[in-house]
C-alpha cells in the first residue's frame, strides 16, 4: 500500500515536470500573453497596461500600478474584507466583562 | 504558569530582531513602487515585528510598544486613508480613486498617480498591521502568561 502511494506521487510529479517543460519562458517578449493580438484575432486587453503603466504613473513596478491604480477599487474591497475579518474576531472571540463577573 | 515560559534569551532575541523587521516592513511598503512588495506584504511584516514582542514578552511588555485599545482605531484609520483618498479625488472633480484629480498644486498628473499609490499603500499597511495584531490580542485575551 505504501509502495502504491509513493508510485502515485512519483507519477504525478513526473506529469507536472513534463507539463512544466512546455511552459513559455518568463519575460520572453514573444509570449502569447504579451502579444497585441491573440490567436483568434482579438486584441489583448493586458497589452494596454504593459505599454502605458510607466507612462501613466512613473512607477516601474507594473504589478503595483495594476493593483493600486487600474484595479484600485478591487484592492479597496480586499482591504474591507480584511477589516471585516478583524471585526468578526472582535465579535466572536472577545469575552464580555459582564459575563465574566 | 507565570514563570514557566519566561526566558531572557528568547526575549533578548525578540528585542533584537523586532526593530529591524519593522524597518524592513516600512521599506517593503515604501519601496513597493520599484521592487516586489506593497501594502499587504509590508503590513504583514510590521505585524510580525509587533507579534514577536507579544509572544516573547507577554502583554505587559507589549503595552509599551502598541497598546491593545489602539489597534481597532489604527485599522479604521488605515481604511479611512484609502477611502478618503478616493473621496477627495471625487470631490476635486475626478472619478472615485482617480488620483489625477488629487488637489496637490504644482505636480504633474503622472506624478500625482505615483503619490496616490503611495498614500493608499501606507493605508493598506496600517490596516493589515493593526488587524493582525487585533486578531492575536483577541485570541490570547485572559490566557496570557506574563
Amino acid at each position: 500500500m505504501k509502495a502504491l502511494k509513493i508510485l502515485i506521487l512519483v507519477l504525478f510529479a513526473g506529469i507536472l515536470i513534463y507539463a512544466s517543460s512546455d511552459l513559455p519562458f518568463r519575460g520572453d517578449p514573444d509570449n502569447l500573453m504579451h502579444a497585441e493580438e491573440s490567436i483568434t484575432g482579438t486584441t489583448v486587453k493586458g497589452n494596454y497596461f504593459i505599454q502605458n503603466a510607466y507612462r501613466d504613473t512613473r512607477t516601474p513596478n507594473m504589478v503595483t500600478v495594476v493593483l493600486g491604480d487600474y484595479r484600485s477599487i478591487d484592492t479597496f474591497g480586499e482591504q474591507v474584507v480584511i477589516y471585516t475579518a478583524g471585526l468578526i474576531t472582535l465579535l466572536v472571540l472577545r469575552r464580555s466583562r459582564r459575563r465574566g463577573k | 504558569m507565570r514563570d514557566q515560559f519566561q526566558s531572557p534569551i528568547v526575549l533578548l532575541g525578540a528585542r533584537l530582531l523586532s526593530p529591524y523587521i519593522m524597518v524592513f516592513g516600512w521599506y517593503v511598503i515604501i519601496h513597493g513602487h520599484y521592487s516586489p512588495g506593497g501594502g499587504f506584504q509590508g503590513g504583514a511584516l510590521l505585524a510580525a515585528s509587533l507579534l514577536l514582542i507579544r509572544v516573547a514578552g507577554g502583554s505587559k511588555l507589549a503595552e509599551l510598544q502598541i497598546q491593545e485599545f489602539a489597534t481597532t482605531p489604527l485599522a479604521v484609520i488605515g481604511v479611512v486613508i484609502y477611502f478618503a483618498t478616493g473621496l477627495v479625488a471625487m470631490a476635486a472633480g475626478g472619478y472615485f480613486l482617480d488620483y489625477e484629480a488629487l488637489p496637490i498644486p504644482g505636480v504633474e498628473p503622472d506624478w500625482l498617480r505615483y503619490i496616490g499609490i503611495l498614500i493608499i499603500e501606507v493605508g493598506i499597511g496600517l490596516a493589515v498591521m493593526a488587524i493582525l495584531v487585533m486578531i492575536y490580542d483577541n485570541m490570547v485575551r485572559g490566557e496570557d502568561y506574563a
